[in-house]
């Protein structure tokens, strides 16, 4: 493990182009759109309509990751800390992002028999899940690996090392996808609290962002510790960074706020009408 | 949506929520125009100064996403109203004046002097140019204020009722 590790160091610093050139990456997207298309061709089949800006949202998601991974972009991060920021706003913003607009979630829900579907609500209320996916505990994941990755030596780690370099992706997907579930999914989220919390968790998580972006900007001669990178170069990565988080904050408020609309909307109409199924997504049968 | 009911009847437009939204979308703009007019086009502002302190760095970060966050929700509630023919055109246009002229105060009064974040414009006497910044925004607020004004004895004329003499 330690050799191999070793060797793929070698490889990512000399020729700056990940392991597994374009295998990995084309082989993880295909499996994420192909397992969610069969859902889809299952609802169809079943003559349940499913929303194509969903399914365009999560290929598009799914995409950009592989993209984001590939051997061109990893090339771009060799030594280059804006290499690094546009792969590390691809993969821990853009594609959670798209990702969680697909609600996957809720696609499985609607396919799985009845039977399958109450073990999965039971894991969905589950005390853990509960505070895992509370907005201030995701928000505080995902600013907390921000923080520890720019402002400590693990920056100049993953640089060094092939192994910390994916797992700080995957640490980015993953909390970014949580982080963007907790504030605006569509998917099921049971007992998340209410819009003007969301926002108020979204503002404070995008404002910590710009703040360490500035913090990147003003000591660019000493941060990340350790890298060595031209002061310039940070300041151009922490710009990207700060603009690039805005991009995000705006999509993430858009599908907030125009989320928390339709289901206004849907209840008014459902206090005229009572036939009107009801507007969240209950996991409870 | 909620206006299918009496067709013939004017809906009750929703004043204070028509003032807030333009409220709402005044402060962004401002705070937009300020970033895009002044720091990109101009370039008098900058991106960071050496003077600023961290906690004025974090306070600019937080206020920041809060007008990204605003703009959004801002045009989310306009379409909402217009949408259930809610919308009170000439509350939502004094809240945008207000709006646009409390935050122009702000970043004059606050961001500039107070917190000392960054200067309207570098290389030159700053007070001319903070003059003209605060006045800008205190006329923007007078703009609103008289537009508030205009429309509150207006609404009472289309409904039938007189100010009280």
């Amino acid at each position: 493990m330690l050799v191999t590790a070793a060797q793929l160091t070698h490889s990512h610093g000399d020729s700056g182009a990940g392991p597994g050139g374009w295998a990995l990456p084309v082989l993880i997207a295909a499996a994420m759109i192909l397992l969610y298309l069969a859902g889809v061709g299952r609802l169809a089949r079943a003559t349940r309509p499913w929303p194509v800006a969903r399914t365009a949202s999560f290929v598009t998601g799914a995409l950009v990751l592989a993209v984001a991974v590939s051997p061109p972009v990893e090339a771009l991060t060799g030594g280059d800390p804006r290499g690094h920021m546009v792969q590390h706003l691809l993969i821990g913003m853009y594609v959670p992002i798209a990702m969680v607009l697909g609600a996957p979630m809720t696609l499985l829900l609607t396919c799985l028999s009845p039977g399958h579907t109450g073990g999965m609500a039971r894991v969905l209320r589950s005390r853990s899940v509960h505070v895992l996916a509370h907005p201030i505990t995701a928000g505080t994941i995902a600013t907390a690996g921000l923080y520890v990755l720019y402002l400590t030596p693990l920056y100049t780690v993953s640089t060094d090392s092939v192994v910390v370099h994916h797992a700080v992706h995957v640490h980015f997907l993953f909390s970014g996808y949580l982080f963007a579930w907790s504030i605006a999914g569509p998917d099921p989220a049971p007992r998340r609290p209410g819009m003007p919390a969301r926002a108020g968790v979204l503002i404070v998580t995008a404002g910590a962002h710009a703040y360490l972006a500035k913090l990147l900007y003003a000591r660019a001669a000493e941060l990340p510790p350790g890298a060595g990178h031209e002061p310039d170069h940070i300041q151009q990565a922490a710009q990207l960074m700060y603009y690039g988080g805005d991009i995000a904050e705006l999509a993430l408020a858009t599908a907030l706020f125009t989320g928390w609309l339709a289901r206004r909307r849907r209840d008014r109409a459902r206090r005229i009408s009572p036939t009107t199924p009801p507007s969240n997504f209950r996991t409870a049968g | 949506m909620t206006g299918g009911q009496h067709p013939k009847e004017p809906l009750p437009l929703e004043q204070r929520r028509s003032l807030m939204t333009g409220a709402m979308i005044g402060v962004a703009l401002m705070a937009a125009v300020d970033e895009i007019v002044f720091h990109q086009l101009l370039g008098w502002h900058h991106f960071y100064d050496r003077a600023a302190r961290d906690v004025a760095l974090l306070s600019d970060g937080l206020l920041h996403a809060a007008e990204v966050v605003l703009l959004v929700a801002g045009f989310v509630l306009l379409a909402d109203l217009r949408g259930r023919h809610a919308l009170a055109a000439r509350s939502a246009w004094a809240g945008l004046l207000l709006g646009a002229g409390a935050f122009q105060l702000w970043d004059g009064l606050i961001d500039h002097k107070v917190l000392r974040l960054h200067q309207v414009r570098y290389g030159v006497d700053p007070f001319t140019y903070d003059v003209a910044w605060n006045v800008a925004g205190l006329a923007l607020l007078a703009a609103g204020v008289g537009v508030a004004w205009r429309n509150r004895t207006g609404a009472d004329e289309r409904s039938g009722r007189r100010p009280s003499a």
